[in-house]
């Protein structure tokens, strides 16, 4: 029978009857050659944490560099396809990629924060180097930003120190707060607990729990317990094809595709 | 039972070499040691040759007095004018040397996907081969001769800016790529434009690396006299006019250590101290002042 819903409706599966934050349809991407993502079709809605799984080589992590547009950068990348936030494509004529990833945050597997810059300067980069010169403005979004990345009663008696000096979970949440400060609507993170403790990963995973009510997050993780924990979908990632996209519960007791089962019940990966 | 110790056979943890392996060691040391010294014999030779040849002219006045007369025998005068006249070359063929080589590095290194890349990392690597004097005769042919400009400081500060170009470039781009990519794309990824990135972020962190290969230009030609020859062309006397002919540390050497007269000869000796001398101290406040800011 035909199916009168649109594309994204049908790929995303009975999640919420919200309207979708963040849409992509049929977003292939290309190294040169190589397909790693085929046809995606997946939409977030808004105010959710959405996982990203599979395993290495899927092209989850692709998919999600795709929608703040980091491809650009990388030599012989190409991007087929929409990406819609609020109903724009994000791969639009005229459309400014430094605009996208201003409303579209990204937090990196390992902390990366600036070697020559202050905790403090740290956390206000985006908007500083930008040309933001309000002190009280930049004092308010430091302090924002780090309670944001429950960070604050750790650093706010050196924001001066470099944050560098900062321990390595200290750095990831750094890197949050410092994703944070610029406002985004989306918040992308790519296996951001993979290079850190148990304990600085629990601190993160609750995180997550209170920046949804803030921003949308897309998270890709190797790591089914935290997708599990943390999620609220759950879209499994196969050789560059989704596989499933279902609300997370459902994905963890009763998947649809057998490949999924598969890899959730460790078979493979 | 008695314990016994552990004999040489059983896994202790300290071990006899066999008198072969002994043998070896020392003798690598040795080896090795000579090596050293010989590494740094003439560091310390030149050093010892410059001090014990310039010793007698080794005083205040050799910084701060110009030349006396070439007749006046006393021994007095100094080379203040080619020490402000080397500063002053050096300074403008810096911001020559700074603005085009950092420049040029930045494009090389972090737009290295454009199609002018391979001609640019051409062009440097050919300027680095061409003889310094060959610059200087350029410049002459361009400037001088074509009485765009005289024998000036300026056209001696472009000669040097030249020689100062390629290796600026190569430190900076090589420096420039030790820089990790997850810090550009932390850059990218707060929504800042890329030059932005490059010149607030991936700049600073690769700061010291730079200051160091703007350092190694200073020393390179800081010493140059050949280029100076048919640029600067050297002044008796001291001047502070960048249009007109000036003199410079390696030109006063050059001048004085070919002239017949005993005290000239020494005041070679002593200029060359207050060449060595001049790009050791700046070379020592640059590290300074990168261990600070640090």
């Amino acid at each position: 029978m035909q199916n009168l819903k649109p594309q994204h409706i049908k790929a995303s599966g009975p999640v919420s009857d919200k309207e979708p934050r963040l849409i992509a349809q049929d977003v292939s991407i290309f190294y040169g050659d190589k397909e790693a993502v085929k046809k995606v079709n997946l939409s977030f809605q808004p105010n959710t944490v959405n996982a990203l799984i599979g395993p290495s080589g899927c092209g989850k992590t692709t998919f999600l560099r795709a929608i703040n547009r980091m491809h650009d950068l990388t030599a012989g990348a190409r991007v087929t396809g929409q990406i819609m936030l609020d109903g724009a494509n994000l791969y639009g004529e005229g459309i400014d990629p430094v605009d996208v990833r201003r409303r579209i945050g990204m937090v990196f597997q390992k902390p990366n924060p600036f070697p020559t810059m202050s905790i403090y300067d740290n956390v206000v980069a985006g908007l500083k180097l930008a040309g933001e010169k309000n002190k009280t403005k930049l004092d308010s979004v430091v302090e924002k930003s780090l309670r944001g990345a429950a960070l604050w009663d750790e650093v706010k008696d050196r924001l001066k120190a470099p944050g560098a000096s900062l321990s390595g979970g200290q750095q990831q949440r750094l890197c949050i707060a410092r994703a944070l400060a610029v406002d985004p609507e989306i918040l992308l993170m790519d296996e951001p607990t993979s290079a850190l403790d148990p304990q600085s990963t629990a601190r993160i995973e609750d995180l997550m729990e209170t920046l949804k009510e803030q921003v949308t997050i897309v998270i890709v993780t190797h790591n089914m317990q935290q997708a599990s924990r943390v999620s609220d979908t759950t879209s499994f990632f196969l050789l560059g094809d989704m596989i499933e996209h279902s609300p997370t519960a459902q994905m963890f007791t009763t998947p649809k595709d057998q490949r999924t089962e598969a890899y959730i019940s460790g078979k493979f990966g | 039972m008695t314990s016994s110790l552990p004999t040489t056979q059983s896994k202790g943890l300290t071990r006899t070499l066999s008198p072969k392996r002994r043998l070896e060691n020392l003798s690598a040391t040795v080896i090795i040691g000579i090596l050293t010294v010989i590494v740094l014999l003439p560091l310390f030779a030149i050093t010892y040759e410059i001090l014990s040849q310039g010793i007698g002219n080794i005083n205040l006045g050799l910084f701060i007095e110009s030349p006396k007369s070439v007749i006046d025998t006393s021994g007095g005068g100094g080379v203040a004018h080619a020490i402000v006249g080397s500063i002053m070359m050096i300074a403008i063929g810096l911001v020559i040397g700074l603005l085009v080589g950092v420049g040029a590095g930045i494009f090389l290194a972090e737009f290295s996907e454009h199609k002018l890349v391979p001609l640019v990392r051409l062009f440097a690597d050919v300027l680095t081969g061409i003889p310094a004097i060959v610059v200087g005769l350029v410049v002459f042919q361009a400037l001088i001769n074509s009485r765009i400009i005289e024998y000036s400081a300026v056209a001696g500060g472009i000669a040097l800016g030249f020689i100062m170009i390629p290796i600026i470039v190569r430190s900076t781009e090589e420096v420039l790529k030790l820089v990790p990519v997850s810090i550009r794309e932390a850059g990218l990824a707060l929504g800042l434009p890329r030059w932005l990135v490059t010149m607030q972020i991936v700049l600073p962190a690769a700061r010291a690396g730079i200051v160091t290969g703007i350092i190694l230009a200073i020393s390179r030609v800081g010493g140059e006299a050949a280029p100076l020859l048919l640029t600067a062309l050297g002044n008796n006397f001291f001047s502070l006019d960048p249009t007109k002919a000036m003199a410079a540390l390696p030109l006063a050497v050059y001048k004085y250590a070919f002239s017949p007269f005993e005290h000239l000869i020494r005041q070679a000796w002593a200029a060359s101290f207050v060449l060595v001398l001049l790009i050791f101290i700046s070379s020592l406040i640059a590290r300074y002042v990168i261990r600070e800011r640090n």
